[in-house]
């Protein structure tokens, strides 16, 4: 199943406009993507007429040049019609935004979409959706653009039942400066699923991190989500909705009272290294992590600090999430005593973290996390980073990311949020290293690199 | 491939809706689970004649489609010295709900895990392992994974337990066998592969574990 022209369209066919009413979600997919996408969007309707001087078609057949996607918002009954309509003239991908089917117990409707669809070899999303979101290629999510960020693009995939929780997540990732690659509200899912969603997105190189919200599975349909998930080189997150156990259920077995629906989900994720966190401080830190480092890590943190508070309070949490920050070795101990500007030698602590004092000035840090970069024993470098230290200057975070970059050594600031420390910040996201505002969220990032090694929190 | 004799088991007890512990050990038999050394007593003849046979002391269980938690009603007996207590622990559970007979196994030491499956709607066949023993649902230490199984899996849901340092070895006492645990294990995954579809629950508890090997000393199957 071809993805690419629902995801990458070319041309767009929108069907449905109102000719008298612009708020109808169908006028607002049309003139977003008329006004600000550079494809070609064709506006139909079966009255024609004009919309906004641009002549409405008939029917989607009248479009002479090819239709790569096409946007069905019209009522339940017709979109039966309208798809097989789509197939007749060779469309090659359709959003069904429509809701009355499965949901409002039509499901005949529904099944008639599916068999159409399967006929004609024509995939399509939804139906019931709020439809889908590539920067820079299409956008058919019917939110006005001035309710709406307009996000990034990036390397983060998301998909979703439920449209709100799409929307989001985009703003909360995009605070964050992470961009999106594509995100999608599937809906009724009648014939694009999740799996199919995976299979695609993981084959696109300028997808580094897919996450999905999870509602349920099919019967049988988990087993084949994780199996592919495992089998997928780019890394999969999932968030569960619905976790709480139904009570009052009679069990007459110990497993069956053991073993409840949530906690084996939770258990066959982790098995599979599909990460799953648990609230949204986790998800965004997990994403934004992910969408930086491709890397699955092992559990030694190398900590670099200007104030000891922070380092033990690193140091603390680490331990709470099962990472480990081991004792350096004597070489690279002398390395950073060596390396490290005079005036500090004498009070820095170098051990795990490594604690250069509020005197230390860019360089010192640089020297220290060269060192630990060169440091095989190390996995992941953090970097505790506190502006208001005279000697840190807003250079440090390209400095440093370039360093991270060349070693191919995942790196991890927390630098508290202050809009003056904006370049600081810039200087470390822009150049691929993820920063927190929180050393939780920190170690957070780090826990999430280690995704395929089952781990207790995430559990 | 289910083979034909448990499948003769499932398709006689589906009317009950479960299979009592003396089948259940069947098919675990078959399946490669290890079993104590265990027979079935229809009477009190042949209760005599197998506690005979396995050697006191040995434990009795409580046979009827009716009782499936047979410790709640005084259903199980161990420490079962010789003949004379054995024919009074017999009269005591004649007494009982749709008596069939009783189990007879030998005593088993060890360190008394549980080991589980479900058939999960959405995942199919899931295996259970953890801290066995009448108080398992008060812990609740169990790891679980989606069958089947491997060695790694097996050794990776030890390690996730709290109480994993009981089982690989605490405070001078020995590791129990790992190697055999495994198999164990690794054999119950296949099973409840192989009966993807045929089962809602199954429960080893206690597995007993030990330095030198483990054994399902109580079982039972819900359809």
């Amino acid at each position: 199943m071809d993805l690419t022209p629902i995801f990458k369209a070319r041309s767009l066919a929108v069907i449905g406009v109102s000719l008298t009413n612009n708020r109808h979600p169908a006028n607002v997919i049309h003139a977003k993507n008329h006004l600000r996408s550079r494809i070609k969007v064709y506006p139909v309707n079966p009255r024609g007429g004009r919309l906004n001087g641009d002549r409405v078609y008939e029917n989607i057949s009248d479009i002479a040049s090819p239709v790569d996607l096409a946007v069905i918002a019209v009522r339940a009954d017709l979109v039966p019609q309208t798809l097989a309509d789509c197939a007749k003239s060779g469309v090659k991908g359709a959003i069904i935004i429509s809701g009355g089917f499965a949901e409002a117990g039509r499901s005949d409707l529904q099944d008639e979409l599916v068999r159409i669809a399967r006929e004609a070899n024509l995939p399509f999303i939804g139906p019931n959706c709020l439809g889908m979101l590539a920067p820079d290629y299409v956008d058919t999510m019917f939110l006005p653009p001035e309710r709406m960020i307009r996000p990034q693009r990036g390397n983060v995939a998301l998909v979703s039942q439920s449209g709100g929780i799409i929307v989001d997540q985009i703003i909360k990732l995009d605070a964050e400066g992470v961009g999106i690659a594509a995100a999608v509200s599937i809906g009724n899912k009648a014939f694009v699923r999740e799996i199919e969603l995976l299979d695609y997105l993981d084959q696109r190189e300028d997808v580094g991190v897919i996450v999905f919200y999870l509602e349920g599975f099919e019967k049988g349909e988990g087993r084949r989500f994780v199996e592919a998930a495992q089998k997928a080189s780019t890394p999969v997150v999932v968030i569960k909705s619905g976790r709480s156990e139904a009570g009052g259920r009679a069990v007459s077995s110990h497993t069956a009272s053991l073993a409840g629906d949530y906690r084996t989900f939770s258990s066959i994720m982790s098995q599979y290294g599909i990460l799953e966190p648990k609230d949204e401080l986790q998800l965004v830190a997990a994403v934004e992590a992910l969408s930086r480092y491709n890397l699955c890590i092992d559990k030694n943190i190398g900590i670099i600090t200007g104030s000891g508070g922070h380092g033990a309070m690193a140091v603390d949490a680490c331990d709470q999430s099962g990472l480990e920050t081991p004792q350096l070795s004597e070489k690279t101990r002398n390395l950073i005593l060596e390396s490290v500007s005079p005036s500090i030698r004498g009070i820095a602590s170098v051990s795990n973290p490594v604690d250069l004092t509020g005197s230390a000035v860019d360089e010192d840090f640089v020297a220290a996390a060269k060192a630990l970069i060169e440091d095989d024993d190390i996995h992941c470098v953090m970097l505790l980073l506190l502006p208001y230290l005279p000697g840190i200057t807003s250079d440090l975070g390209a400095r440093m990311s370039y360093l991270a970059q060349a070693a191919q050594k995942p790196m991890i600031a927390y630098v508290p949020l202050l809009e003056k420390y904006r370049m600081l910040i810039e200087g470390f996201e822009l150049n691929g290293v993820p920063v927190s505002s929180s050393i939780e969220g920190a170690v957070m990032m780090a826990q999430a690199l280690r995704r395929s090694q089952p781990c207790s929190l995430w559990r | 491939m289910l083979p034909v004799e448990i499948k003769s088991i499932l398709e006689k007890r589906a009317k009950d809706g479960w299979v009592p512990e003396h089948e259940a050990k069947e098919i675990l038999k078959i399946a490669g689970v290890p079993l104590p050394k265990s027979a079935f007593a229809a009477t009190r003849q042949q209760a005599l004649e197998k506690a005979e046979e396995i050697g006191f002391p040995v434990a009795a269980k409580v046979v009827s489609v009716k009782i499936v938690h047979k410790s709640d009603v005084g259903g199980v007996e161990i420490n079962i010295k010789d003949e004379k207590s054995l024919e009074k622990v017999w009269e005591r559970f004649e007494k009982l709900e749709a008596f069939e007979g009783m189990v007879i196994d030998a005593m088993t030491p060890g360190m008394e895990l549980f080991l589980g499956a479900r058939d999960d709607e959405q995942f199919g066949p899931v295996v259970l392992l953890g801290l066995g023993g009448t108080a398992v649902e008060i812990y609740q230490d169990i790891a679980i994974r989606m069958a089947p199984l491997e060695k790694e899996d097996v050794l990776s849901m030890v390690r996730e337990l709290k109480g994993a340092r009981l089982i690989t070895g605490y405070r001078g006492k020995p590791s129990v066998n790992l190697d055999a645990l495994a198999k164990a294990v690794i054999a119950f995954s296949r099973l409840a592969m192989d009966m993807a579809g045929a089962f809602s629950s199954i429960d080893i508890n206690p597995l007993m574990a030990t330095p030198d090997g483990c054994a399902a000393v109580d079982a039972r199957i819900i359809l």
